[in-house]
């Protein structure tokens, strides 16, 4: 049980989960969905949408922070929005995530070579010279971004922007079905359930 | 055809031929459309309010998805009230609301509301229409998504513009009924093994389980389970048969609070575990191994962890059930549960659990009662002894005071043949008092009992049991109106009873008038609702009077 009215506290502890959220192309899909996030209390460590290959299908992907009750009825309830196609958990399977960050590093004439050295270890490319700043774009997992933060740290960051983490399932399977807007609705998914116990 | 004649005809093709609604400067073009449907039969309410529990009324009383409709900006956030009720009862209503035309949305124009904006939380989904062409799709979309699934609010929001727009498509047929999901057999198999060894099982029923009535009794027999139905459920099981346990949570009865305790196997039909039914949640059915059937996943394990997780329709879940059925004797616990039912609450003559008990006593079990909020609802609930689904209509998860009288007016007009009481608080009655209109417009011959203890009698029951009797803000007597002259104001019958010995024939005049009446009850306000588990308490800490509960504080 997570944290109600009456005190019961949580059991498993909170972490980070990764799921990605297929929805509909419509006017305030974003809205509907952080709306439930926020109404419910749920905390979203970041969100990143894109349109797919499919016209009038975006996907998010997001990470929530919470204990596993809190991820499972995050699930539900984004399943239960018209909205949603479907949404993927990724604790289910193996998958590759990626987050983009770019980053101004304020330089002097001393310190120059090596922010560039620094940034050539962590296969950052260059996409702003200045005089006084460089700006880098650089890609990875979550743990190398902020690896390379630390390290610019020293010389001065003038500012940085992270796209937030994006995420796909390893293997051939699509998640997206291809037919939208079936005749019954997109809600032909089962929800997991958690195993027994008695 | 225009976008509104299209709405409309779309509405007829549905079978929806009664609507709730108030005109206004955003819906004059559906209004004008109107006019040249007389299969349509539209009820003109004096609030939105009124129009939106009006048409919670309807849909509680028959299954069919009730419509209201209202003006843009203020007509539309009228309407919220109601839409939030539906929402946490769900119950299945479309709102039909108008709104600025589409070149000035966004421009603050006069009387634009965001109102898909602000529904977003308060409907299963809502929709801005932004040409002609979509509108019937659209309607037909909404009312199959408010009696799918899980039912519940739907809202369309069309522009005005959009209505005076020609229409050229195709009008959409009606969806056929969703199939209903049926539960998976491996989960209903684990729970028939464990309820197989149960030697203290009880059923408990909600409000999901309402189409599911005549499965939900073969089940409780052929297993001989004892069967609580909740505030919601109320009426799923025949009250008052052998094995029926009463209602169970704050104001529960002795006997379901305290099987719950017991119980050693506890299956949940169709309900979600409210704060109100469970009390402290930690100490809910403590010794009992919890199957939880529902359709809607995200219920399950949400507040209360289901050992055995059953995803899918009530009723198919119940004949499941039924097939695979073992007879459990279990005499121990049977003869329990009979003592524990002794345990009931005398109401003394002349209070408002006397008056409400009158009231019920005269109902056959076709008529509908509604209620509204408060001590009354909770008494009728406690009271009234229900035989069919669909008979009882309160205001449940939101608790909405004002629900009751339109809510009543909706029923009534959905069933002519049936009749509509509808039991009130002095308090709650007067705000959607103005409704009083409607029934004279349409001579409805719903029966108004407003229960007056010059109180606000629920919250002053709380300011006397945990807040020193201080009686902050909720001393009506002063100045409420005499409600037999606002009745005959309005040109309604009305009667008094100021005692016991007055009630038995104010009640033979009002319920046999011919056409809508109101019956005064006025009554002490010094009797609080009891049983009663206090707010934050266990349902093991159940208090049987005022006294009780005084000295546990």
């Amino acid at each position: 049980m997570s944290a109600n009215l009456y005190g019961d506290t949580t059991s498993s502890p909170n972490k980070d989960h990764i799921i990605s959220v297929i929805v509909r192309d419509e006017p305030r899909v974003l809205t509907r969905i952080t709306s439930m996030f926020a109404r419910r209390g749920f905390n979203i460590k970041s969100l990143s949408v894109g349109t797919t290959e499919n016209p009038g299908v975006s996907r998010m992907t997001i990470v929530v922070g919470g204990d596993d009750n809190i991820l499972q009825q995050a699930i539900r309830q984004l399943e239960k929005l018209i909205d949603v196609i479907k949404v993927l958990d990724h604790r289910e399977e193996k998958f590759v995530d990626r987050e983009l960050v770019l980053v101004k590093v304020s330089i002097t004439p001393e310190t120059r070579v090596e922010v560039r050295h620094i940034a050539e270890d962590f296969r950052a490319r260059i996409v702003d010279v200045g005089r006084y700043a460089l700006m880098f774009e650089v890609t990875g997992d979550e743990g190398k971004i902020t690896a390379f933060i630390e390290q610019m740290r020293p010389f001065g960051i003038i500012e940085t922007m992270r796209t937030g983490r994006v995420a796909l399932s390893r293997g051939s399977n699509a998640d997206i079905p291809a037919q939208v807007y079936t005749e019954n609705g997109s809600k032909s998914l089962e929800p997991v359930l958690g195993d027994v116990e008695i | 055809m225009n976008g509104a004649q299209a709405l409309w005809q779309t509405l007829i093709n549905h079978n929806i031929t009664t609507v709730f609604g108030y005109p206004g400067g955003a819906v004059i073009p559906l209004y004008d459309a109107l006019t040249g449907f007389p299969e349509m039969r539209h009820i003109l309410v004096r609030h939105e309010q009124g129009a939106s529990h009006a048409a919670e009324g309807w849909a509680k009383a028959t299954g069919e998805v009730g419509v209201c409709i209202a003006t843009s900006g203020p007509g539309a956030t009228n309407l919220v009230t109601g839409l939030t009720d539906a929402m946490m009862d769900s119950v299945p209503i479309v709102a039909i609301t108008g709104n600025v035309p589409r070149a000035l949305i966004g421009t603050d124009a006069f009387q634009e509301a965001d109102i898909t904006g602000i529904t977003m939380p308060i409907t299963k989904h809502n929709y801005l229409v932004r040409s002609a062409n979509d509108l019937p799709r659209v309607l037909a979309e909404a009312i199959r998504l408010a009696r799918s699934g899980r039912p519940g609010p739907v809202l369309v929001d069309v522009p005005k513009d959009v209505q005076l727009e020609l229409f050229t498509g195709e009008l959409t047929a009606p969806h056929a009924r969703p199939e209903l999901p049926a539960p998976a057999e491996p989960a209903i198999q684990k729970a028939i093994e464990v309820l197989k060894k149960a030697q203290r099982p009880i059923l408990m029923v909600g409000g999901g389980a309402m189409d599911a009535s005549k499965e939900i009794i073969e089940f409780a027999r052929a297993w001989n389970l004892p069967v609580i139905t909740t505030l919601m459920g109320l009426g799923i099981f025949p009250a008052g048969d052998p094995l029926w346990l009463g209602m169970p949570g704050m104001h529960g009865s002795v006997a379901a609070n305290r099987a719950i305790t017991n119980a050693d196997v506890l299956i949940g039909v169709g309900l979600r575990f409210d704060d109100r039914v469970t009390g402290k949640v930690s100490r809910f059915a403590k010794n009992a191994t919890i199957i939880h059937v529902d359709i809607d996943a995200a219920e399950i394990s949400k507040l209360v962890h289901a050992h055995i997780p059953v995803r899918g329709d009530a009723g198919k879940a119940a004949r499941y059930f039924s097939e695979h059925a073992t007879y459990l004797e279990n005499k121990e616990w049977h003869d329990k549960l009979q003592e524990w039912k002794e345990r009931y609450v005398r109401h003394p003559v002349w209070s408002a659990g006397y008056a409400i008990k009158k009231i019920v006593d005269q109902l056959t079990e076709d008529d509908i009662l509604s209620t509204d909020v408060g001590q009354h609802q909770m008494l009728a609930a406690q009271l009234a002894r229900f035989q069919k689904p669909r008979r009882w209509l309160t205001s449940g998860g939101l608790g909405t005071m004002g629900f009751g009288f339109p809510a009543a007016i909706g029923s009534a007009l959905a069933d002519p043949g049936v009749r509509s009481v509808v039991i009130a608080g002095d308090g709650g009655f007067q705000m959607t008092a103005q409704e009083l209109s409607t029934l004279i417009k349409y001579r409805i011959p719903v029966k108004i009992a407003v229960i007056n203890n010059s109180f606000l009698g629920m919250v002053r029951q709380w300011q006397e049991l945990f807040h020193e009797n201080r009686y902050s803000e909720v001393y009506l007597g002063d100045s409420n109106p005499d409600f037999i002259k606002l009745a005959d104001a309005y040109g309604i019958h009305a009667v008094r009873a100021t005692n016991g010995e007055e009630m038995d024939s104010a009640i033979e005049a009002w319920l046999n008038h011919d056409g809508p009446s109101l019956l005064e009850a006025v009554v002490p306000n010094e009797h609080g609702v009891f049983p009663m588990v206090p707010a934050g308490a266990s349902l093991e800490e159940m208090v049987e009077t005022h006294e009780e509960a005084k000295q546990k504080q």
